[in-house]
């Protein structure tokens, strides 16, 4: 099934993301991530959602998305259109005599160590999601004591924002 | 009386008529007035009286006893129920009866859960109530303090919208902001949960209050392009069919409809919830499609070329087996509705639009198709169309042991009560018997549980109908398991002098699940029974409980009926009693069953016009 990534602006109230992830498992929809967080505009946050799922139902979960009240706006960010980036924290352990094999690796993905002691090492990335993956590739036989990954977070790229006026292309609110 | 007698009469009633205008009209504006320093309970009572509530229903409780106080002062009337379900249903059935919001009221926990089933009900039948509840004190949130429950987070997937409100200053903008949500787009159940120390804070009030809900914009008016393409394929179909749903009825577009249909001069098919939006006497029309409907509007769906869907969602009791669902039809799809458009059978023309603006405006659309010289030609279809239903009409038999025929009291009820009165229903067999059996002239005349099929609507629907409708006869028909899940609130109707009139199909039985277990499960009636039974399965000579005892314990009149002679007697003297709640218990055999039915997960194609009758189609004419 296709991946496809929505960004959805929500007011900014309580409740609201219970009412987003109720209605994905109420209507049986899986979600494979999930970011949110500030906007420019205090009054709106806004939810990354990247979901698989063929255009029929992704049709119908944008469209329960929209009836939502405190959902303003939903934009799907198609992959060359938009730029997606996660955040990866990963410790790897790294004793003295492998410490430059992961020091390179780090330097390869461009990954920054943020955290050192004699066992482990602990770097950030942030990328797609394929080169996070590719990196995983990489440490794990190194020996992945523990990560932390984020969902993905996207905007569309050229000087159009979503929050302004009929700049971007909004899902059909209507079929 | 001489002329200048009468005229001085009339005056003096004029003048009394202006004095209760202006008495009317100062109340209606004192709501209106800001108030400073009154309390949040206060303000809630005045943004009721200022958007028009002229009832609720509810029972009070620790968190909600705030708002009660000035409750007790107002021009609104609350009518105390006997459980919450009771004013929760009692809220829709004003609503479905008067076409207004409907207001129920509970503390919180217990009372706030309570009304969890008749949200529900709304939510899936697109019924617009407002539900206020009580809440533990702000600071008492979180803590599972006495009679607390989450229940914003409980009602958020049964709800159209739901809030919880922190600040008294917000109290007349969400109440405001609850019936609009409530009223427009696709109508719907919302709840405004309430902490008792909000209801208590001291706060101003000012009418009206801004609403700010920058994420709600229904598309009420329809797409002209949509329409006119939906025109060009009704104007060229040779066996179109006008599939009619709830929205129709909740969108006031029977008189459109009435048009379309006229110019069109297409069959017509009601669901469940869209009985009386289309007069059953119209001979265009072809009754009830689905599991129990008529073969010939079944049938209809299922030879179509062009599909006609008005406010109606494709349900799967409509549709059967979806796959084998009108092979043939191109779909015009109207809803308010975006996301039931294409959710479970793709449209090839969508209009997102309220039906009135909608089905007006297909009118003006065929018309100059017409005048275009298009104006099919339907004489084929209506002649298949007849036969169908001459073939297969509605109809029963009677039982074979000389007990009284369920279907036959339904049918007299409504030819005594006639088109005017209003019928409510619980879930079952006397449901399907009560939709197949009445004939609905008008709107808002049948009021039942269709989405949620929920045992016990009745009997509370029937009581919030009659409060909206005080001069309208208003029954329920009910059975005898629905019935006694609500009666209680008999006692509300006999106290608060709501006289509505329940007929309780007595079957001893949980019908139409037994109906299963005959068709389905061999004849092994697991726990379907009701009446007192002696170890053998047969019933004893008991009656448990004894409805007309229980109706005159209840309050109200009681009567019963055990044969035919005696059924048109006893509904008569029902109508004739119009200060009470008036019950009567109609024994009737337990073995009738619901026909024609297509079964569960069954392909519409595999209808039976009865148990082992499978209708010739004549497929070769198509």
């Amino acid at each position: 099934m296709p991946r496809h990534t929505l960004s959805v602006l929500v007011e900014n109230k309580s409740g609201v993301l219970a009412r987003v992830s109720a209605l994905f498992s109420r209507r049986a929809f899986n979600i494979e991530s999930l970011a949110v967080g500030p906007t420019e505009n205090p009054g709106l946050s806004r939810m990354t959602i990247v979901v698989e799922a063929d255009a029929s139902p992704l049709e119908q979960i944008t469209k329960q998305l929209n009836k939502l009240i405190e959902v303003i706006k939903i934009v799907e960010l198609e992959t060359g259109a938009a730029v997606q980036r996660e955040l990866l924290l990963v410790k790897v352990r790294a004793p003295l005599a492998e410490r430059t094999q992961v020091l390179q690796t780090a330097e390869l993905f461009r990954a920054r160590v943020i955290d050192v002691n004699p066992e482990t090492v602990t770097l950030e990335a942030t990328g797609t999601p394929d080169k996070l993956q590719a990196l995983l590739a990489v440490l794990a036989p190194l020996g992945i004591k523990e990560m932390a990954q984020s969902g993905t977070v996207a905007l569309g790229r050229g000087p159009r924002s979503m929050s302004g006026t009929g700049t971007l292309r909004p899902v059909e609110r209507t079929a | 009386m001489t002329s200048s007698q009468g005229e001085s009469a009339t005056r003096e009633a004029a003048a009394a008529l202006t004095g209760v205008e202006t008495t009317a009209r100062s109340v209606e504006e004192a709501a209106h007035e800001p108030a400073t320093g009154i309390t949040g309970a206060q303000s809630l009572v005045r943004s009721l009286e200022a958007i028009g509530v002229d009832v609720v229903f509810g029972i009070p409780g620790g968190a909600i006893l705030p708002l009660y106080d000035p409750l007790f002062d107002s021009k609104v009337r609350h009518v105390l129920v006997r459980h919450e379900q009771g004013a929760g249903h009692a809220a829709t059935g004003y609503a479905q009866a008067t076409g207004r919001v409907g207001v129920c009221m509970a503390t919180s926990g217990p009372g706030a859960t309570n009304l969890v089933t008749p949200l529900a009900d709304a939510y899936m039948d697109s019924v617009p109530i407002v539900a206020i509840t009580g809440q533990v004190p702000s600071g008492a949130i979180g803590t599972d303090a006495f009679q607390e429950a989450d229940i914003r987070g409980i009602t958020m997937p049964i709800t159209k919208h739901n809030f919880l409100v922190t600040d008294a200053a917000d109290i007349p903008q969400r109440i405001a902001e609850a019936f609009h949500l409530a009223s427009t787009g696709r109508p719907g159940p919302v709840l405004v949960d309430v902490p008792k120390d909000v209801l208590q804070a001291t706060t101003n009030f000012s009418w009206p209050p801004r609403i700010d809900l920058p994420g709600y914009r229904p598309t009420t008016r329809p797409h002209g392009k949509q329409v006119r393409e939906a025109a060009a394929m009704i104007a060229g179909a040779s066996r179109p069919v006008l599939y009619v749903g709830g929205g129709v009825l909740k969108a006031g577009a029977t008189e459109e409809l009435a048009e379309l249909a006229a110019l069109t001069g297409a069959p017509v098919v009601t669901t469940l919830m869209a009985r009386g939006a289309f007069p059953d006497s119209d001979p265009q029309h072809l009754g009830m499609p689905g599991m129990h409907g008529t073969v010939a509007a079944v049938t209809a769906l299922q030879k179509s070329d062009v599909l006609v869907a008005l406010g109606a969602r494709f349900d799967d009791r409509v549709t059967g087996e979806l796959a084998s669902f009108a092979p043939d039809a191109l779909v015009v799809h109207a809803d308010i509705d975006p996301a039931e458009i294409g959710k479970n059978r793709k449209a090839d023309v969508p209009i997102v639009g309220d039906a009135k603006e909608t089905i007006a405006q297909l009118v003006t659309a065929l018309q100059a198709e017409h005048a275009a010289g298009r104006t099919p030609d339907l004489a084929a279809w209506w002649t298949q169309l007849d036969g169908w239903r001459d073939r297969y009409p509605l109809g029963y038999d009677e039982p074979e042991d000389g007990a009284l025929s369920p279907q036959y009291v339904i049918e007299r009820l409504g030819a005594i009560a006639g088109p005017d009165a209003i019928y409510t229903s619980g879930v079952g067999q006397h449901q399907m018997w009560a939709a197949q059996f009445i004939r609905y002239e008008k709107p808002g005349t049948w009021l039942n549980s269709g989405g949620l099929g929920t045992m016990g609507y009745a009997v509370p629907a029937a009581m919030g109908a009659k409060q909206g409708m005080p001069d309208t006869t208003v029954w329920a028909i009910d059975g005898d398991g629905c019935f006694q899940m609500t009666n209680q609130e008999l006692a509300t109707c006999a106290i608060e002098g709501i006289p509505i009139k329940v007929a309780v199909i007595n079957n001893g039985n949980l019908g139409m699940v037994r109906q299963w277990q005959t068709l389905f499960y061999e004849g092994r009636y697991s726990s379907t029974k009701l009446h007192a039974q002696n170890a053998d399965g047969t019933p004893k000579p008991v009656r448990i409980p004894d409805f007309v005892a229980l109706a005159e314990a209840l309050g109200c009149v009681g009567l019963r009926c055990e044969s035919r002679d005696d059924v048109d007697a006893v509904i008569e003297k029902a109508m004739a009693i119009t200060d009470a709640p008036v019950v009567i218990d109609f024994v009737v055999g337990s073995d009738a069953q619901v026909w024609p039915m297509v079964a569960a997960g069954a392909s519409n194609d595999d209808i039976l016009a009865a148990r082992d009758v499978r209708p010739v189609f004549g497929e070769g004419q198509v």
